[in-house]
């Protein structure tokens, strides 16, 4: 009797945002990494009104909608901007991965991917052709930063997932 | 199947949004991070967050309503201290967001976000107003049954929901494809029921729904 799911449509704007949201790591802690990307619909438009939200499967030393204590959290939310883009700050995890959902008008249940910070040997990553291994992979891109796009539909579609 | 398919062209806009291929499933792997989620702290979240009639000089207009419920997960057991997040639009149909455009007035009284943490047996409950109608592009003359966008958590990423929570008997569950994107009698699951022991005397109308998470593989195993 699971509750069926919902887009999130286009007015989330005004509620689900929080002060530094995408700040899982306050600037200058040690560690942490900047994730930018953008999220590109089936045409390479950007798509300006996705929420993205990270879990980097470790709770950390503050909570998930705490941005004003010290250390970081394993939890952050980022509304992409009019050009697509989202961006976060975050301590990398044990595991290689982070675990990515999407929301946005126009998708009636999110998608789930994973960012690879790391080529490593990985059991999903492994069972991906180049093409779709490529999809999930971030690109560093300077010094502590990371680059990682989300094709929700198309050429270099990501892969999603399903749990 | 619970859940809507990506592509739901009588939706537009999932025509270019919704993924050309199938998820991947992922079966085999208990150490993934996303069986396990954030965790929030009774601190983190103001008890005030979940009365969106207050914390404006007055009060707004509309039609007073408590929305109360548990979230649940899949074998039915209580979803206690996790994250219940709602929005929704004021008693004309309009948001208070910068692109709503729907020419019908905002309520300087009314913001219309909410949150709460469960409780011990995983209810929550919201005051406010009940929401308008409003009208969309997606069509000609298509208009959106009144409802509350909901955002819950749960134990594990897996579990995160976020839906729209719609009235009883709302004539325009006929024409909206976002309502009907959900197969057959499934998405009557989305609909509350007006409750008269939730209804307060003199005060407020009432009405129950419950949220109800999907299962992590962990648990269906
Ligand atoms: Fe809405």
């Amino acid at each position: 009797m699971t509750t069926p799911s919902q887009t999130v449509g286009p007015f989330y704007g005004f509620a689900l945002p929080y002060a530094a949201d995408w700040e899982l790591a306050p600037e200058g802690h040690p560690g942490a990494v900047t994730i930018t990307g953008r999220v590109l619909d089936g045409a390479g438009d950007p798509v300006p009104d996705a929420l993205l939200e990270v879990w980097t499967g470790e709770a950390g030393a503050r909570g998930a909608l705490d941005r004003a204590g010290t250390g970081a959290c394993g939890f952050g939310r980022c509304g992409t901007a009019a050009d697509g883009s989202y961006r976060f700050r975050l301590v990398p995890p044990t595991r290689p991965y982070l675990a990515l959902l999407v929301f946005a008008r126009g998708l009636l249940k999110p998608v789930r991917t994973r960012v690879y910070l790391a080529d490593v040997p990985d059991p999903l990553l492994g069972s991906l052709d180049p093409a779709g291994r490529a999809t999930l992979l971030a690109r560093p891109d300077g010094q502590d930063a990371y680059r990682f796009d989300v094709r929700l539909q198309g050429e270099g579609e990501t892969v999603f997932l399903e749990f | 199947m619970t859940h809507p398919p990506y592509l739901y062209p009588d939706y537009a806009s999932t025509v270019l949004r919704a993924p050309s291929r199938p998820p991947l499933p992922m079966k085999d792997d208990p150490e993934a991070a996303e069986l396990t989620g954030p965790v929030f702290g009774r601190g983190e979240v103001d008890p005030l967050d979940a009365d969106l009639t207050a914390g404006h000089a007055g009060e707004p207009l509309g039609e007073r309503i408590i929305v109360t419920g548990r979230v649940l997960d899949a074998s039915g057991r209580p979803v206690p201290d996790t994250l219940v997040e709602i929005w929704q639009a004021n008693s004309a149909g309009r948001y208070a967001h910068q692109r709503d455009r729907h020419p019908a007035p905002l309520d300087p009284n009314f913001t219309g976000a909410g949150r709460c943490l469960t409780d011990g047996e995983g209810r929550y409950r919201f005051v406010t107003i009940k929401p308008g109608a409003y009208p969309w592009r997606n069509h000609p003359n298509a208009w959106r049954p009144a409802h509350i966008h909901f955002s819950v958590f749960g134990t594990a990423f897996t579990q995160r929901l976020v839906t729209q929570m719609y009235f009883p008997g709302d004539p325009l569950f006929a024409f909206d494809p976002i309502f009907r994107s959900v197969p057959g009698p499934t998405r009557e699951r989305l609909v509350c029921a007006f409750d008269l022991d939730v209804t307060e005397p003199e005060w407020a109308l009432g009405y129950r729904w419950d949220v109800v998470l999907g299962g992590t593989p962990m648990e269906d195993a």
